[in-house]
């Protein structure tokens, strides 16, 4: 029995970074058991229960019960109170060293981990944040002080701490679509470090502000000429999705391919039209495309897609081989696969398509409620 | 539902500007205090206040109403879990079916329904042209009742409105029908408001 009945906050940061560098974590989780249902923290080596807090009012015994008696316990809520609560009550019924994650749910789904994917020429160098909470990929080019980025969250503070941080500025925003899962922060990381908002103009047409248009085979430098992104209009996800080849090494495939699964063609509401586009894209302009491109998602839907580092890449010929959603017999087939028993749509999913056209200006704890839940874009996500 | 306006309950508790846990602390507090049956309404600012009071009564039993939002302000309704399935004595003997009740209203036939839930829960979803009069104000309130027609009673789950049909017959009603299985059960037209 340890004399201690103290309890402690754990960032999100420090459990992505327990989670990504392969260490045990065990979660209880105390929301109630439709939210637990809808998304939860996951990874390789996490063991999680839930117990909803509510059931834990009259005592802990359940929860003694469902606990390792070696590990420590990281306590999960939805906004934090009640974890502090269940936590408190564990550390006096002695155990040690409990830990509740700070902000709960509302904060592991707004913290996003940067890692390194390569150098690219001219000494410049590419980078992936993995928004874990929510399924969301983001990316920042580094090249001769400047910097683009690429499908940029709503929490666009990271990025400008980033920037500063390597005494880069922020010339170019990009969107490879409108979102439909999460608030894009291009525009706004834009007007904040004066740089260019880019979105493809077939995506754009009801939107309420100015924008670069990103046509098909535009060529938009980064560091001076040091890094060039090169945009390859890949609808069917949406009609106007973009892909971006940079460096010639890499290509950026938004929410149209991903590791594990392809896009899907219904979010804004039009499946039949667009799957045939999508078809196109995966099976004829993608294929055009050299085998040995770093393919880099907008998205990930489960936890196994992050590989070493929780990074989340793949070669595109190996994807061309081992993706479900790229090894279909043939065209009626494949719109059977992106048209019918599609996963549940994204929460919000239309007030988040009207708040990225700057239609609807929600309030910020509304956009977090908005955003709740995981991203849910490929046809195979739960 | 939203609305503005009164659904008589047995307690009130305000719990706006409060944060989870507090809501379900509070209210776990107050519903001690409760007799079996009785209705509380929580009012809370807490957005997760609705599924969290859903999944903790629905845990210890007791019987989650509705919610009414009035602007920030959510009104959740719930009724203290009751044993009253477990009455002494002999059951009122004559009973009618929810299907049979169904086919006497939309026959056209003249009748009294009579709906003895708490009025939180007539507010949540009742049939049409249901008089509510809780069970606890029925001998006070009997004589708003016509003798000459026949009177359907209807609880949640067939219980209360068999005390009700005893107290009914004690009063001298002479027509009158428990129906069963009640409102649990009901499959017919139904409309709310708040």
């Amino acid at each position: 029995m340890t004399t201690s009945a103290s309890i402690s906050s754990m960032k999100a940061e420090e459990a992505a970074n327990l989670i990504i560098g392969g260490e045990r974590l065990f979660i209880l989780d105390v929301r109630n058991e439709a939210d637990y249902a809808d998304w939860k923290i996951e990874g390789k080596r996490v063991e999680a229960v839930n117990i909803p807090y509510f059931e834990l009012l009259d005592g802990v015994d359940e929860a003694l019960a469902a606990l390792p008696a070696d590990r420590e316990v990281l306590v999960v809520c939805a906004k934090e109170g009640s974890s502090v609560f269940v936590a408190r009550q564990l550390a006096e019924a002695g155990v040690s060293g409990v830990r509740y994650l700070e902000g709960g749910m509302k904060a592991w789904s707004e913290y996003v981990r940067p890692v390194k994917i390569g150098d690219l020429r001219g000494g410049g160098e590419l980078y992936q944040f993995v928004r874990m909470g929510k399924g969301c990929l983001s990316y920042m080019i580094f090249a001769s002080g400047e910097a683009a980025v690429i499908d940029a969250p709503r929490m666009t503070e990271t990025f400008l701490r980033v920037a500063e941080e390597r005494g880069a500025r922020i010339r170019h925003t990009l969107d490879t679509h409108l979102h439909a899962d999460h608030i894009s922060g291009g525009r706004q990381l834009a007007l904040q470090s004066g740089g260019t908002y880019w979105l493809p103009p077939k995506d754009a047409q009801e939107v309420m502000f100015d924008y670069a248009e990103l046509a098909d085979g535009a060529r938009i430098a980064v560091g001076g000429a040091t890094i060039e992104i090169h945009a390859l209009h890949s609808p069917g996800h949406t009609i106007g999705s973009t892909s971006f080849l940079v460096d010639g090494t890499y290509l950026l495939t938004g929410d149209i391919l991903f590791v594990a699964s392809i896009g899907r063609p219904d979010l804004a509401g039009l499946a039949e039209d667009w799957a045939g586009d999508l078809h196109e894209t995966l099976y004829e302009r993608y294929r055009a495309l050299p085998e040995e491109l770093i393919v880099l998602p907008a998205h990930f839907g489960s936890w196994q897609e992050l590989g070493e580092r929780g990074a989340v890449a793949a070669r595109l010929g190996d994807l061309f081989a081992g993706n479900p959603g790229l090894n279909m017999a043939d065209e009626t087939a494949f719109r059977r696969m992106v048209t019918e028993q599609l996963p549940r749509h994204p929460n919000a999913y239309e007030a988040i398509r009207q708040t990225n056209m700057g239609r609807l200006t929600p309030a910020i704890e509304e956009q977090r409620e908005m955003e709740s839940g995981p991203s849910r874009c490929a046809i195979h996500d739960n | 539902m939203s609305g503005t306006s009164s659904i008589p309950t047995d307690f009130i508790l305000d719990c706006k500007g409060l944060a989870c846990p507090m809501p379900i602390v509070r209210t776990k507090k107050a519903m001690d205090q409760l007799q079996a049956g009785q209705v509380i309404e929580v009012q809370a600012t807490d957005k997760g206040s609705l599924a969290d009071l859903q999944g903790w009564a629905g845990s210890m039993g007791h019987h989650y109403l509705g919610t009414v939002a009035d602007g920030e302000n959510l009104r959740h309704f719930i009724r203290k879990a009751s044993s009253d399935d477990a009455l002494g004595g002999e059951p009122f003997a004559r009973t009618a079916t929810n299907e049979e009740l169904q086919a006497k209203l939309a026959s056209g036939e003249t009748l009294t329904l009579l709906d003895v839930r708490e009025p939180a829960e007539h507010a949540f979803g009742r049939i049409p042209d249901a008089v509510s009069i809780p069970l606890g104000e029925l001998e006070k309130r009997a004589n708003e009742l016509p003798k000459d027609a026949p009177i359907y009673v209807i609880c949640r789950t067939g219980t209360r409105s068999d005390l009700a049909c005893r107290q009914l017959e004690g009063l001298g009603f002479v027509i009158i029908y428990n129906t069963i299985p009640g409102m649990s059960a009901w499959g017919g037209p139904l409309e709310r408001k708040a």
